[in-house]
């Protein structure tokens, strides 16, 4: 078992993420340089938060076209698991790995602060130690997280259970006042068809100790951790 | 020598010095200076890189101390040694004149300036604070300067990855064109990993790296140290433009190369007068000399000559001395991350700052004329008339019986309102390290690579060094070192930011000194030492100067986790007393200015012993583990003191206040310093007491946690009556609100 931490020029949750998995975990985990090409000896590749290559263009856009991405399609196809926090989840839908785009907040505003996330799906490989009455206190900071994605897509993402994170009041109630970058439906995160590609803003990695004041990030990797041993 | 030309009084004017200051440049080269050479001493001898105005003062400061490793003034940053291999490094720093011109950029290449400062060291940043002032939040002119710096350091901080994890932000008129943009930085970094900023070892190569070179800020030293004028927004070329993806690539791959072993002599960031500054300071510091080719500097614009390319500002440029020998190793780590390094010269042992152009020498200076020979000036000082009128405070209204509209008045002035408009748009959770979070007395950290855990604070009010800056800057150093206490850290450092009007007006120049002696001697009291820090002068406008405005920054080691202390209620039934006292007056309080629109003083008695006396009682308090929260009372005074605990804990008190002879808002809301607000679990009230008589400490308790009403009585009154909950809404949103007006 061993998961991957891709490094972008300008990630910087790649550390956070490579802490929690090492140190709060204990698992084996090794940095990938965004022009590495194997990455078929990992378990899970985790595409980390941050401006890469400074995002000013468009979030994710170029990253996409870096050489390392070229290992993440096959890998994803082949059944890999990949997870996209924040900036990783912009990549995972500028390269067409999982559907939508990303809009800026609709404040216009950069946003940093603890939201609560209602589990919407907790039978993925990514979620399955979460219970659906649950609700999550889990930090975003994020410029653009604006989720949209066509009626048609969206209806069928409904009904597949893509929708895998919604933003929720602290009473579980999905409310206008509680999402925090005006996505559709207080969408906060979702998972592909096949169920092995998940992308969410928010971060699970600053919520998985109690000293940083949530912990309830972290079943995210146990979860991940479960389906890799099963 | 080429292009030697008369020197005509205007062009030496032009360049911000002094006929005298000229012929001390003739002095130091035997001849007449071209015009680079004079462009090179315009910059090196300006305020903000030579301090000739304040350097004597600040000769003044405390800067030794059990655990200082690099001294103020030796490197870029102070360094403080705190144990097992582990140091920290930080710095606060200016950027007002660029900010009030182009708020954005200016704001953002400030936070770049002082976070180059910081890994040029050889320290990861892991923190930065803001401490902001704008004038009044119902001016179109501050929502609009607001949203730009606002803006402008999230979109650095943000994007290089360093979490924003404090500061403070005051609005007042004083500032309404002159915004104070003060920016700190903390880096940690293995004692052995520190990295001088020297060039050293003849022949050895002079790499430089990052953004390419621009017309952009030429001259922003220079700038930096006049007054704002109505003209000042032709100076915006003075201000550079940002780029914090290129800065975190300098980060990471300095960083990466410093770890290589023999690599790097020595490295300095190009700041305030760019090359200029980089290349004589190192060889300044290292006792050598430096020989560099503009024709090597990579440009962004044809046709630059060589007194733009040195005295450029462009942002995110590095000077890496390297080993010789090791001219590879430097260049492969810069290109693994997308960077160019150029060699543009080498050290010699002349002494000497030499500057060629395609081989011919365009100037050649002694590096130390430019770096140690700045004229220094100890300048007239005179007591402000104005003192004796704003410290007559005239006779106040009737007594009231209830003040509960009062404090909620208070409680939505924006110096008072929580300031979560400005601190979400900073990401303040990256690294994951930020125990407690912004809207505290002080941020804490943990440093997962050392096993330690610092809190932090900036303070300053700006209206009481105004009523009296003497005491207004002892009672700042004071709420600073206290802010840190209180989260249970025993303070290790201070750095501090000098924010004044032209210190050629002597009544300016007084209130610098009267300030200067004040942390001297705040310091000394406290035992921190003074680690950096810097000063901003000429900060006037047509309108007038600011406030002095010494901003302090300071530091704290807490000892362990169950140290961290919040300020926020935690159980019913907790125990709520009073430290230091119930104080007296009203002077130069928020409520004063604010609900009886008076802005008067005199401040309210402060005294350092009591102070330090206070200081050491809590600390040891907390870390016997008795204190369940603790917060000091600050601007608004103990009513707003007591609402915050209440809101942040989401529970009410039940609180009576049991003295004499005073009035029922100067109870409530004055803001007589040294003083905190603690809860005890009422198992540990006997312990409590007793260790504040071995202390010698003045206690008083003054009621309970419990319920959801905020209630404070005093004299059979119930002066203050509301939910919780009520308080907190006008709290909450009144600076999102102010902001909502259009811009």
């Amino acid at each position: 078992m061993k998961f991957a931490v891709v490094v972008f020029p300008g990630s910087n949750c790649d550390a956070d993420c490579f802490h929690v998995i090492k140190n709060v975990l204990k698992q084996p985990v090794e940095y990938v340089w965004h022009q590495e090409s194997d990455i078929s000896h990992f378990d899970c590749v985790i595409l980390p938060g941050g401006f890469s290559y400074g995002d000013y263009l468009r979030t994710g856009a170029i990253a996409r076209f870096s050489p390392v991405m070229n290992s993440v399609q096959p890998f994803a196809k082949k059944g890999g698991l990949v997870l996209g926090i924040c900036n990783g989840f912009q990549i995972l839908l500028e390269a067409g790995l999982l559907p939508g785009a990303m809009m800026r907040n609709s404040s216009l505003k950069f946003v940093c602060k603890y939201v609560y996330l209602r589990p919407e799906n907790v039978k993925t490989r990514f979620t399955e130690q979460y219970q659906k009455t649950e609700v999550l206190k889990i930090p975003v900071a994020h410029g653009e997280g604006n989720y949209f994605v066509e009626p048609d897509v969206l209806k069928k993402m409904n009904a597949q259970g893509q929708i895998v994170f919604r933003y929720c009041d602290e009473q579980g109630e999905v409310t206008r006042d509680s999402n925090p970058n005006g996505s559709l439906e207080n969408i906060a995160g979702i998972i592909n068809e096949e169920g092995n590609v998940l992308g969410m803003m928010p971060h699970p990695e600053r919520a998985s100790e109690q000293i940083l004041g949530s912990e309830d990030g972290r079943k995210i990797f146990e979860s991940i951790i479960k389906a890799i041993m099963k | 020598m080429s292009s030697l030309m008369m020197m005509t009084e205007d062009i030496i004017t032009q360049h911000g010095l002094t006929l005298e200051e000229y012929d001390r440049i003739k002095v130091f080269l035997g001849r007449e200076p071209n015009f680079l050479e004079l462009g090179l001493f315009s910059v090196m001898w300006s305020e903000h890189c030579g301090y000739k105005n304040s350097k004597l003062e600040l000769k003044k400061l405390p800067t030794t101390g059990s655990g200082i490793l690099i001294k103020a003034g030796e490197e870029n940053a102070g360094a403080i040694d705190i144990g097992d291999d582990w140091c920290i490094v930080f710095k606060m720093e200016s950027h007002n004149h660029p900010s009030a011109i182009e708020p954005f950029q200016g704001a953002a290449t400030g936070v770049g300036g002082i976070i180059r400062d910081i890994f040029t060291m050889g320290a990861r940043p892991i923190a930065l604070m803001d401490s902001l002032r704008f004038g009044r939040l119902d001016e179109a002119k501050t929502r609009s300067l607001m949203t730009g710096v606002v803006s402008g350091i999230a979109h650095y901080g943000n994007c290089i990855g360093i979490p924003t994890v404090g500061g403070e932000v005051y609005f007042e008129e004083s500032y309404s064109t002159n915004p104070l943009v003060n920016v700190f930085c903390l880096g940690i970094a293995r004692k052995k990993d520190l990295v001088k900023g020297k060039a050293v070892g003849m022949g050895n190569p002079v790499f430089y790296v990052g953004s390419s070179t621009g017309r952009d800020g030429i001259h922003g030293a220079t700038f930096a140290s006049d007054e704002l004028t109505e003209k000042s927004h032709e100076d915006r070329p003075s201000v550079q433009t940002a780029d914090p993806f290129m800065e975190k690539l300098l980060v990471e791959a300095c960083l990466e190369l410093f770890k290589k072993p023999g690599c790097v002599v020595g490295v300095q960031d190009m700041g305030a007068a760019g090359l200029t500054c980089s290349t004589c300071e190192t060889a300044s510091r290292g006792n050598s000399g430096i020989e560099i080719d503009v024709e090597l500097v990579p440009r962004r614009e044809t046709g630059m000559n060589p007194y733009e390319i040195m005295l450029s500002e462009s942002q995110e440029r590095m000077l890496v001395i390297a080993q010789k020998g090791k001219e590879d190793e430097v260049l492969k780590t810069f290109e693994k991350w997308g960077l160019h390094a150029a060699l543009v010269g080498h050290v010699t042992d002349t002494g000497r700052m030499v500057v060629k152009e395609k081989g011919k020498v365009v100037a050649d200076v002694p590096s130390k004329a430019l770096t140690d020979e700045a004229p220094l000036y100890k300048r007239p000082a005179k007591r402000p008339a104005y003192l004796d009128e704003v410290n007559r405070l005239p006779d106040l209204s009737p007594e009231k019986s209830n003040y509960t509209n009062e404090l909620l008045q208070l409680l939505s002035e924006p110096n008072i309102a929580s300031k979560q408009w400005v601190y979400e748009q900073y990401d303040h959770m990256v690294m994951d390290n930020t125990v407690v979070l912004p809207g505290s007395d002080a941020a804490v950290l943990r440093l997962k690579e050392a096993g330690k855990y610092l809190a932090m604070s900036s303070d300053c009010n700006g209206r009481y060094c105004y009523l009296d800056a003497y005491q207004g800057t002892l009672m700042a150093v004071a709420e600073c070192a206290r802010n840190v206490v209180i989260s249970g850290g025993r303070p290790v450092g201070l750095t501090d930011c000098l924010n004044f009007g032209n210190p050629l007006k002597p009544e300016s120049f007084w209130m610098l000194q009267k300030a200067i002696e004040a942390i001297r001697d705040a310091c000394l009291k406290f035992e921190i030492p003074v680690t950096g820090g810097n000063v901003s002068l000429y900060n006037e406008s047509p309108q007038g100067a600011i406030f002095p405005t010494p901003t302090m920054g300071v530091v704290g080691l807490i000892q362990k986790e169950s140290d961290i202390t919040t300020l926020s209620f935690k159980e019913e039934g907790d125990l709520i007393f009073l430290t230091g006292g119930f104080g007296k007056g009203l002077g130069g309080s928020e409520y004063l200015w604010r609900v009886l629109d008076i802005q008067k003083g005199p401040l309210p008695a402060f005294d350092l012993d009591e102070e330090w006396k206070l200081q050491k009682f809590i600390l040891k308090a907390i870390q016997k583990g008795w204190l369940q929260s603790a917060h000091d009372t600050s601007e608004g005074g103990l009513a707003v003191a007591l609402a915050e605990c209440a809101m942040q804990g989401k529970k009410g008190a039940l609180c009576e206040l049991k003295t004499s002879g005073l009035r029922g808002d100067e109870i409530l809301f004055g803001e007589s310093p040294s003083r905190v607000v603690v809860t005890v679990k009422p198992q540990l009230k006997d312990d409590f007491i007793k260790l504040a008589q071995d202390f010698d400490a003045n206690i008083v308790q003054m009621g309970m946690v419990g319920g959801t009403q905020l209630k404070i009585s005093y004299g059979g009154k119930l002066l203050i009556d509301s939910k919780w909950q009520e308080l907190e809404k006008p709290w909450r949103t009144a600076i999102e609100n102010g902001m909502k007006m259009s811009v």
